[in-house]
């Protein structure tokens, strides 16, 4: 982030004047509309004062990331989904709303008088040599202090941070439990059970291969019928591991050959980092999996489209279809499922999907594409 | 017919090793990784291989690209490909390395050793054979398939996997008559331009399911 110059910082001075105003105001209809949600006449006035709040708050910050040379982030917590009401309820349980409302009232006296005595020293021309070596420490300082209210310390956000990382962990944990029990369920009833019968299969061919030798034949014929199901019992299993073509030519290669196999015709665009570490390559194709076998199942589509995009150190996919929308993805295990797998990478999935469509599905995980692709977990086909 | 075989696992390779002598081929060359295929494949008496998709040193698509690339320096090269999951999406690359000559089946369809035999026969006289696995996926998808009886459904399938009308008549158990005739009604139906041979026909059908 580049640094303001004298003059930026003294326009950013002369915006802030304006602005405190609007600040004042916004403060005022805020607790009057918090105090009348009571009697619920307060709730629409806060459905466009909260979000004008932020507004107003971000560019604060924004003016304070330029003059510090650093940006101030506005760690909200996210706002995604859910109705209006759910979304103030989550704008009202952030520690960061509460700052923005502290920060209204204390600091604005405080950095607007700091703002106000960069303009008087800059418009008259006599006080030029004061304005020349004030602009820089005063509005350094007003900003110092509007960080401090509008962002969190380090400390605040190593907490929070330990705090989300606790509940990924136990979720993937859950979720990774799930799946062993899942896959030892479905090889115990599949391929197991099958294997023993061919055993027995076997052995009474080999009793009866002297005394009926056609008995015997069909007894093989039968075998040979159990191992092949049993073969494809373990196919299914190994898909739900980690299908083949995903180890053999990565997230891509292996959309596509989703795609392939959807009712619905799917355009697959773009193309995935080179060298994503195999677990978030994974966890990515069960989403989109995920994403398009719902697509099957509700959408009513015609079409669908996975677009991958390869920004810096980020997986970004985009499922989308013009079916029917109105998708909640609160609704279904399928898809908690999977995102709780893309938290553990820090990912995060966002479902666009207004009644009559388009729905969209954006997931987007961190990723450095460092790590080197690594050979399937089974050695041999 | 001469043959390179490339399979990773012992047991599997003496077994079709064991298979592919008793039917009258010659192994000329049983290898296990992809390097010594390469050298065997270099070898201009071969007259056709049966590969095992996932091969050393990766573990992942050696051998096919192996047999896509053999093919393409000698076109029609006959080359059955095996592997323990079958892909569409491996099933077009190997229908688009040249027409005729190509199968691609689930390994465990070796097991019904007459079969694939026979298979092995049809692909090194130019024919093409797909797996049913791969066939009745596309079929699913495929709404004029609808318009079709379910014996004229059987019949489509058992074309898009490659098989003649003998064959179809034999796996069916009706003449090569009524074979004829479902094929002729399924042209119809779909709208398909008649082939003047057995690979042509399959072909077309393959085309036409989209694979």
């Amino acid at each position: 982030m580049t640094k303001a110059g004298r003059l930026r910082m003294t326009g950013y001075a002369a915006v802030q004047l304006p602005l405190a105003v609007l600040a004042l105001v916004l403060f005022i209809v805020d607790v009057v509309a918090a105090v009348l949600a009571v009697i619920v006449i307060g709730i629409p006035i806060l459905m466009v004062s909260v979000p004008a709040t932020r507004w107003l708050v971000n560019q604060h910050r924004r003016m304070a990331g330029h003059v510090l040379g650093s940006p101030v982030p506005a760690p909200y917590r996210t706002l995604e989904g859910g109705s209006r009401i759910e979304r103030l309820r989550v704008a009202a349980a952030d520690p960061l709303s509460w700052r923005d409302l502290g920060w209204l009232l204390v600091a604005l006296p405080l950095a607007l008088t700091a703002s106000l005595v960069v303009l008087i020293l800059f418009v008259p021309v006599v006080t030029g040599f004061f304005w020349w070596f004030g602009v820089g420490p005063i509005m350094a300082a007003r900003s110092r202090v509007d960080r401090w209210f509008l962002t969190f310390g380090t400390t605040e956000r190593l907490e929070q941070r330990v705090e989300v990382l606790t509940e990924t962990r136990n979720q993937s944990l859950d979720h990774s439990s799930a799946e062993l029990r899942r896959i030892e369920r479905d090889l115990h009833d599949g391929a197991q059970a099958r294997i023993a019968g061919l055993g027995m299969t076997l052995g009474m061919a080999a009793e009866l291969v002297e005394r009926d030798p056609a008995a015997a034949r069909r007894m093989l014929t039968e075998a040979r019928q159990t191992s092949s199901a049993a073969l494809g019992d373990l196919r299914d299993v190994v898909h739900g591991i980690h299908p083949p073509v995903l180890a053999d030519r990565g997230l891509k290669a292996a959309i596509q050959a989703l795609a392939l196999d959807l009712a619905v015709p799917v355009e697959v665009t773009g193309e995935a980092p080179p060298g994503l570490a195999p677990p978030v390559e994974s966890a990515a194709y069960f989403t989109v999996a995920e994403c398009l076998a719902n697509i099957a199942k509700h959408a009513g589509a015609t079409r669908a489209w996975v677009e991958l995009a390869n920004a810096p150190g980020l997986l970004r996919v985009v499922v989308g279809d013009d079916g029917r929308g109105g998708a909640d993805p609160t609704s279904g295990t399928g898809m908690r499922g999977v995102a709780q797998r893309l938290a553990a990478f820090d990912g995060t999935m966002r479902v666009s999907s207004p009644a009559g469509g388009p729905t969209l599905v954006t997931l987007e995980v961190p990723c450095d594409s460092s790590s080197p692709r690594t050979t399937p977990s089974s050695g041999t086909a | 017919m001469r043959l390179v075989l490339a399979e990773d696992h012992a047991l599997l390779r003496d077994g079709l090793i064991r298979i592919l002598e008793a039917h009258a081929h010659e192994v000329v060359a049983a290898v296990e990784h992809a390097d010594q295929l390469d050298e065997a494949l270099a070898d201009r008496s071969v007259e056709g291989a049966v590969l095992d998709v996932r091969l050393p040193p990766t573990h992942t698509d050696e051998g096919l690209r192996a047999a896509v690339a053999v093919r393409s320096r000698r076109p029609g090269f006959p080359v059955m490909v095996l592997s323990q999951y079958v892909e569409r999406i491996y099933a077009r690359e190997l229908l688009a390395s040249g027409e005729g000559g190509i199968g691609y089946l689930l390994k465990d369809r070796v097991g019904d050793v007459g079969e694939f035999v026979d298979a092995l026969g049809r692909v090194a006289t130019g024919g093409t054979v797909l797996d049913p696995h791969v066939v009745s996926a596309v079929m699913a998808r495929q709404a004029p398939v609808e318009r079709l009886t379910a014996r004229e459904r059987e019949v489509l399938a058992l074309m898009a996997e490659g098989r003649s009308n003998a064959a179809i008549a034999a796996a069916l158990f009706v003449t090569e008559k009524a074979v004829g005739k479902h094929t002729n009604n399924i042209f119809t139906k779909l709208d398909l331009p008649l082939a003047p041979d057995d690979n042509r026909r399959v072909l077309a059908v393959i085309a036409w399911l989209g694979v």
